[in-house]
């Protein structure tokens, strides 16, 4: 069923009986050609795109909880290509085309809504170094813009201008970037697959995997043996336990990233808003609530929720950007857990074992990658190649001194 | 999260510094190990969901590296040591 504005006048006149579920729940058969591991934004991405795009068929997705219960659906909901490094911005800046298209390519609203996002500029280093990321940007095909002290004042006049240790100077916007229904990506994404005949496999946990003679034979699962010709990856923070499964060890760590709702206000700040040197990025959801977050915690972690120091840095940053958000009250927080990888740059690559692809490490910078991630993946499980925008995420970069290292901070996960 | 440090009790993780899996002490002999021993030691992680045996450094308090076994799903913390105890006793630094 196609959804449209007529489709609704004809629902409401007929008492909403017509609509029926989204998507199927069928049992797991007991081989298919692809299996993607991980129902989450990426996975069903990758299984969207392997069946709509590169025309394959006998897909499943098998995911251990249900579909977008994972960091999709608690993740800030940001979107942006505002990357500098040769190996990043291409691919990011090709997510936010498909992010362009993308609720008229799966037919489903995703509330893609690109308000702008600002990097906040304090020195003159800083825009020194911002004028560079945004020439990248251009040279890339993106859009950037650098703003000066008193245009960001006309957009944000409630700003802490002339806080003592960081007096804003500017900021480096990107127009195009901004924030999409998270939930609704995961939910049109699934239904997109489905209707392209992707089985959609809920509470089916991988428990091992079957490998011989260096090839992938299947998956071991709660729900039993499933065969496949190729499994393809993409759980995120649960990286290292899966890949467990075929004996390897990745150069990642596992992290907790909190993020914060502030109970709903009148409308106040209408783009995203990143404070790096306060810890602190915010926006406003159609809903009121000021959305917001800083830093991971900083230690390994599974827990899906963080701990209070975190919490005190983040507002502290917040109440230093904008002092009047002391009087809200904070509504909700929580956690989920990032594969933070050696450089903070994700991977997309074949493994050691053959018919088995990885689609991670994308440290807290997944959501915005989802469509590009999802395309690549697709491209790499169909054609055995990369993508022309994801050659670089490559495992052997590490051996081999090709890092992408944005921040600059070398093998140390919790600093990225 | 309280750290029982060994000599100092307890004290919030706030003033240590977290560095990451205590294997990172047995670093390969910068004579004799291959590129691919350094890649997987520098790289390469086990990242455990459950007990993890990790370093934590006193920055705002004695300064000195700690052995931490704690577990990445709970957050509880179940050892605490001196990392020189556990260096010497793999045979580091006599």
């Amino acid at each position: 069923m196609r959804y449209s504005g007529f489709r609704i006048l004809k629902e409401a006149l007929t008492g909403h009986k017509g609509w029926g579920h989204a998507w199927r729940d069928p049992e797991p058969q007991t081989s298919y050609d692809y299996i993607i591991i991980g129902g989450g934004g990426h996975g069903l991405a990758t299984a969207y795109y392997l069946a709509k795009e590169f025309k394959q068929a006998r897909i499943a997705v098998l995911e251990k909880g249900y579909l977008g219960g994972g960091n999709v659906g608690r993740n800030t909901t940001i979107i942006r290509s505002n990357y500098l490094l040769d190996g990043n911005e291409p691919f990011y800046e090709f997510s936010m085309k498909l992010w362009e298209g993308l609720e008229q390519d799966f037919n489903y609203n995703a509330m893609v809504s690109q308000r702008g996002i600002i990097n906040l500029i304090h020195t003159d280093a800083a825009r020194d170094a911002a004028t560079r990321r945004g020439n990248a940007m251009i040279m890339n095909g993106a859009d950037a813009e650098l703003l000066n002290r008193d245009q960001v004042r006309v957009m944000y006049p409630f700003l802490n201008f002339d806080n003592a240790r960081f007096p804003i100077k500017g900021a480096l916007m990107q127009r195009r970037g901004g924030t999409v229904r998270h939930d609704a990506v995961a939910w049109g994404y699934a239904r997109g697959a489905d209707s392209h005949g992707v089985d959609l496999i809920q509470n089916c946990e991988v428990t091992g995997m079957r490998i011989e003679n260096g090839k992938i034979l299947g998956v071991e699962t709660s729900r039993g043996f499933i065969g496949a010709k190729k499994v393809g990856v993409a759980v995120a923070g649960s990286s290292s336990k899966v890949m467990a499964h075929a004996g390897m060890r990745l150069p990642m760590e596992s992290h907790v990233l909190q993020a914060f709702v502030s109970e709903g206000l009148k409308p106040l700040i209408d783009g995203v808003m990143t404070f790096g040197a306060g810890h602190f990025y915010v926006s406003q959801s159609d809903k009121g609530g000021l959305v917001f977050g800083g830093d991971i915690d900083g230690y390994n972690s599974y827990a899906q929720r963080g701990n209070l120091p975190v919490v005190e840095d983040v507002i502290e940053g917040g109440m230093a950007l904008m002092p009047m958000i002391g009087r809200a009250r904070l509504l909700r927080t929580w956690g989920g857990i990032m594969d933070m990888s050696m450089d903070g740059s994700p991977i997309i690559d074949k493994t050691h074992v053959d018919g088995l692809y990885f689609n991670g490490g994308w440290c807290y910078g997944g959501f915005k990658a989802t469509p590009a991630s999802g395309w690549c993946f697709a491209h790499l499980l169909a054609k055995d190649e990369p993508h022309v925008t994801a050659k670089a995420y490559r495992f052997d970069r590490f051996l081999k001194g090709l890092m992408i290292d944005e921040k600059g901070q070398g093998a140390q996960p919790n600093l990225h | 999260m309280i750290i029982h440090h060994p000599i100092l009790g307890p004290r919030d993780a706030q003033e240590f510094v977290y560095l990451g899996d205590a294997s990172l002490i047995g670093r390969p002999d910068g004579l004799t190990a291959s590129i691919e021993e350094f890649h997987n030691y520098t790289y390469l992680r086990d990242n455990p969901a459950g007990a993890h045996r990790e370093l934590w450094y006193h920055e705002q308090g004695d300064r000195s590296w700690l052995v931490v076994t704690r577990n990445t799903v709970t957050h509880e913390i179940l050892q605490v040591e001196l990392a020189r105890d556990v260096a010497r006793a793999e045979g580091r630094s006599k």
